[in-house]
């Protein structure tokens, strides 16, 4: 079950039907052994198969097609111009740095997998290609939450790793060119037998593997497994193939414990001679009838792609809370990404040519061709206006504001005011879902703080967060303040406004490196305060130690906040206070 | 090129789901409903069942050469242009298919409403109006995926012309109205961020779609998508009866909507049933009655009876309760209780029928 044998399979199985598996997420830097592994996938592809690069940030026409503007302006009349999607029909794209994938951009290409055609009127043309495509997409992220939008990725059947490789690694094509060809005449006629399915289903569920689609992108992948191998029914060890490659990637939880945990999932001697993990049932039963016992074969199934489970992953599965804010992750904070020019009031008109998103303003442009028509020889009706003409609209998008929570759930805050201060936030959360906000909620107890939501508009997710907030351990105010400082930054570069509401008792006892020591961890916390203030935050430091101190004081000082000492209140107060103090310089 | 676009799954095919399925159906029986919100998992098949239901609706008749399909036997919905063709003649109709238009999520503004016409303005010089998206979904569906992500403005739009069926265009110096009258329908995953409660109101219907974690049902899901597949001609031609079936049962809906009553006691149960929710405004009473309605409706029923209203409740009421952020049941679970109460206990139960 190496990862080069399973990183060749893939090529294989997709090259055999790119449309019907949709693609592959390839996580990898761009370093030589993605370069080896895509060669790999051109020389496996059959010829004469159109092969395309794209990268991310295609405008729309390019992408699926529309008005030729140049070509119309000297044809006098509309030029369709075909996209690159309507013309690699039956062929692969390649999505470079598709970690920066617009979610637009991949709802469009959204629908054209599901579909399998470009149909999109627009600009008074009726443009309707097939395109049926396989997507290769390259993931470069590094971060966790640099990745593909969630929705393509749940129509890619295979998600491999190649971050890992290097150049001593040996990629072996598993098949070869006329091996696809062979298989992909057969690919029709293949069907799945009913207990290989029912395991199929059975192992999704179990792992929670993705949605019912992800389940029939694994069905699918078994026939082509069969298919590969000349059979034309799919069996059980081409349902482990699609267990392991499909399934065990998205796995969200693990299965129900059974007796056998630790142990390899069966590995018998492997029969078919190309396929290199040595991973296939003791007999393989082709066209045999439904003899075997369901619930073994389930089992047989389930445990193979359970141990196909990255390691990383079930390390990650353990700290079970944070499994559902990494797989939204991407969506949400796509959500905000609000760069664009082409949407938003508008803001002045500039010349430039319609490129990228920027649409061309006709009244500016033709106001500007006007003066010159006489000069520029006009004879008839038809209006001259050249390049030098073209007037595009510059847009504003107002600034979304993201509201930080940082909240104190060291034992000392823990004690009386932890529960108020969830309260409070729970209130301020649906105060900021009203107007639209984000927020963000970073928790500091113990040695470090952690940003436990990040950035989302989702009131959901914010209460989840919360409620799972444990209490005590000291207080590393200084970690809060940069993690709250980084936030900001971030947060900045996407343009939007951040404010930062810290409840703490201002009492800190845990230096930035961790270490206990009240004196250090002031010292330290002071200079996260200046570091802080120098990013220009608007910040509303709430103290809510019983007895309020100077401490406290001196800290929002430095942070340049607002101060404001709530030694007896209950959520509700407190709600109010943040409110008219976060409210007024917004208005 | 391709002429024709592929046959699309067929709406009766569709496994289980049954509340996002009733949903549609009452939407479609009356189109007044406002749209179904459909929030939920990833894969569920909810622009699969949208496409299938427009697929499933007979063709409508439009006047001829319209760029708003305007319905010809509705002379006060007309458009400007064919008010002017009105005065010059009959006007001439076609058929044409119920449209469904997809409104992507970085779609832009002019894409929307309609912009200046490009290719006319440059060659001729001749200031034309090129309708957007809106004006394709008139008397259609107009389905926006991940609805919950959708940039603000377009949200303004949105609100704007769902309430009043008709889109104002005011820019680049073109001045046009026309009517833009569709059933809205929104797709998202609430983990992803809220809706505005502006354009939740908009929404008629809202449901909950979940994976099915039932082995027999995911295999039955994906036994069918496998067979479409491969063969959909042949697997559209074997769903053709019931797909039929369901066709002249929304039809007949649509005619008895008209005669079907609504008795007081039944008006007094849906307000009793709000005043309990305490849910804002007349809204939810209007569209708790009218979906009731289309749902009697759809099953020819003489009258709308309590039972009608005990299983549309939930999708009519849920998203309009007052939010408490710190209460921790969910919507549909507030409601099931005050249908409890004010229903009494179910007896023809709560489940959706088989559509």
């Amino acid at each position: 079950m190496s990862a080069e044998g399973d990183a060749a399979l893939v090529v294989s199985l997709f090259a055999v039907d790119p449309a019907g598996t949709g693609g592959i997420c390839v996580r990898s830097p761009a370093h030589p052994p993605r370069d080896i592994w895509l060669q790999m996938l051109r020389e496996t592809l059959p010829a004469g198969t159109p092969l395309r690069r794209v990268p991310f940030n295609l405008p729309d026409g390019r992408l699926l097609g529309g008005l030729d503007l140049v070509a119309t302006m000297q044809a006098n009349r509309p030029v369709a111009e075909r996209g690159v999607l309507a013309d690699t029909d039956g062929g692969v794209i390649i999505l470079t740095m598709a970690e920066r994938l617009s979610t637009g951009t991949a709802a469009r290409l959204n629908q054209v997998l599901d579909r399998g055609e470009v149909d999109l009127p627009r600009e008074g043309l009726l443009i309707r290609h097939a395109a049926s495509v396989g997507i290769i997409a390259l993931d470069e992220g590094i971060a966790e939450d640099e990745r593909l939008p969630v929705s393509l990725l749940d129509r890619l059947a295979f998600m491999v790793d190649l971050g890992a490789f290097d150049l001593r690694t040996a990629l072996i094509p598993a098949y070869e060119r006329e091996d696809i060809e062979a298989a992909r005449t057969l690919l029709p006629g293949v069907t799945i037998e009913e207990s290989v399915l029912q395991a199929l289903c059975a192992t999704a569920i179990a792992l929670g593997a993705g949605s019912p689609r992800v389940t029939l992108l694994a069905a699918r992948v078994a026939r082509i497994a069969a298919a590969l191998d000349g059979r034309r029914s799919a069996g059980e060890e081409d349902a482990v193939v699609a267990g392991r490659l499909v399934l065990a990637p998205r796995a969200t939880r693990l299965p129900p414990a059974e007796p056998r945990d630790q142990e390899e999932p069966p590995e018998p001697p492997a029969e078919q001679p190309p396929e290199p993990p040595p991973e296939s049932p003791p007999e393989p039963p082709p066209d045999q009838p439904l003899e075997v016992n369901a619930q073994m074969l389930e089992d047989i199934i389930l445990e193979a792609t359970r141990a196909a489970i990255p390691a990383g992953l079930l390390a990650q599965l353990r700290s079970a809370s944070r499994e559902r804010a990494t797989r939204a992750q991407s969506a949400g904070r796509a959500g905000a990404m609000r760069k664009s020019g082409a949407r938003g009031r508008p803001a002045g008109i500039a010349a430039g040519a319609p490129r990228g998103d920027a649409r061309l303003n006709i009244i500016e442009t033709l106001r500007t061709a006007a003066p010159w028509q006489r000069l520029r020889g006009r004879d008839d009706a038809r209006v001259r206006v050249r390049p030098e003409d073209f007037r595009v609209t510059r847009y504003k998008q107002r600034a979304q504001t993201l509201t930080i929570f940082a909240v104190d759930a060291s034992g000392s805050s823990a004690l009386n005011r932890l529960a108020e201060a969830k309260g409070a936030v729970e209130l301020l959360l649906a105060d900021c879902y009203v107007r639209r906000d984000q927020v963000s909620v970073i928790a500091f107890r113990g040695r470090s703080a952690e940003v436990l939501l990040p950035p989302t508009r989702s009131l959901v997710r914010a209460k989840r967060s919360l409620a799972g907030l444990p209490g005590g351990g000291g207080t590393p105010l200084a970690a809060a303040l940069d993690a709250a400082t980084a936030l900001v930054q971030l947060s900045r570069r996407r343009g939007e406004t951040p404010t930062l509401v810290l409840l703490t008792d201002g009492r800190a006892n845990v230096a930035r490196d961790g270490a206990p020591g009240r004196e250090r961890a002031h010292a330290d916390a002071l200079q996260s305060a200046s570091l802080f203030a120098a990013s220009g935050a608007t910040a509303l430091f709430i103290d809510t130690s019983p007895r309020p101190g100077d401490q406290a004081k001196a800290l929002a000082a430095r942070m340049r906040a607002q101060y404001i000492a709530l030694p007896f209140v209950n959520a509700a107060s407190l709600n109010t206070v943040v409110r008219a103090a976060t409210a007024a310089p917004r208005v | 090129m391709t002429a024709t676009p592929r046959p699309v799954f067929p709406f009766s095919a569709i496994v289980a789901q049954e509340e996002m399925k009733l949903a549609l159906v009452c939407a479609a029986v009356d189109a007044a409903i406002g749209g179904v919100l459909v929030f939920g998992d990833r894969g569920t098949g909810k622009s699969t069942a949208v496409r299938a239901l427009a697929a499933l609706l007979p063709q409508m008749h439009a006047v001829a050469d319209c760029r708003y399909h305007c319905d010809p036997a509705n002379a006060d919905g007309l458009c400007a242009e064919c008010q002017e063709r009105a005065r010059h003649g009959a006007l001439k109709s076609r058929l044409v298919a119920v449209p469904v238009v997809d409104m992507p999520l970085g779609v832009t503004e002019d894409r929307v409403v309609g912009a200046l016409d490009l290719e006319r303005a440059l060659s001729k010089g001749i200031k034309a109006f090129e309708p957007g998206l809106l004006a394709r979904a008139n008397r259609g569906f107009l389905y926006i995926d991940e609805v919950n992500l959708l940039e603000d403005h377009l949200v303004d739009l949105l609100i704007d012309v769902a309430a009043s069926g008709e889109n104002l265009v005011e820019r680049e110096g073109l001045s046009v109205r026309h009517p833009s009258r569709f059933v809205l329908i929104g797709s998202g995953n609430p983990e992803e961020g809220e809706l505005r409660p502006q354009l939740l109101d908009r929404f008629g219907l809202s449901v909950e779609v979940t994976t099915p974690t039932d082995l027999k049902e995911r295999m039955e899901v994906i036994r069918r998508r496998d067979e479409f597949e491969r063969d959909r001609g042949a697997f559209v031609t074997k769903w053709k009866k019931q797909d039929d079936s369901l066709r002249r049962k929304i039809l007949a809906g649509r005619k008895r909507l008209a005669d079907i009553k609504v008795p007081d006691e039944v008006l007094e149960l849906a307000t009793r049933l709000c005043m309990q929710l305490g849910t804002d405004g007349l809204r939810a009473e209007l569209t708790l009655i009218r979906a009731a309605r289309a749902l009697g409706s759809f099953e020819q029923a003489h009258v709308v009876d309590a039972g009608h209203l005990r299983r549309i409740a939930a999708p009519a009421l849920r998203h309009r309760l007052r939010r408490d952020p710190l209460d921790e049941s969910g919507s549909s679970v507030r409601v099931e209780r005050a249908v409890g109460e004010v229903l009494g206990k179910p007896g023809g139960g709560l489940q959706a029928p088989a559509a």
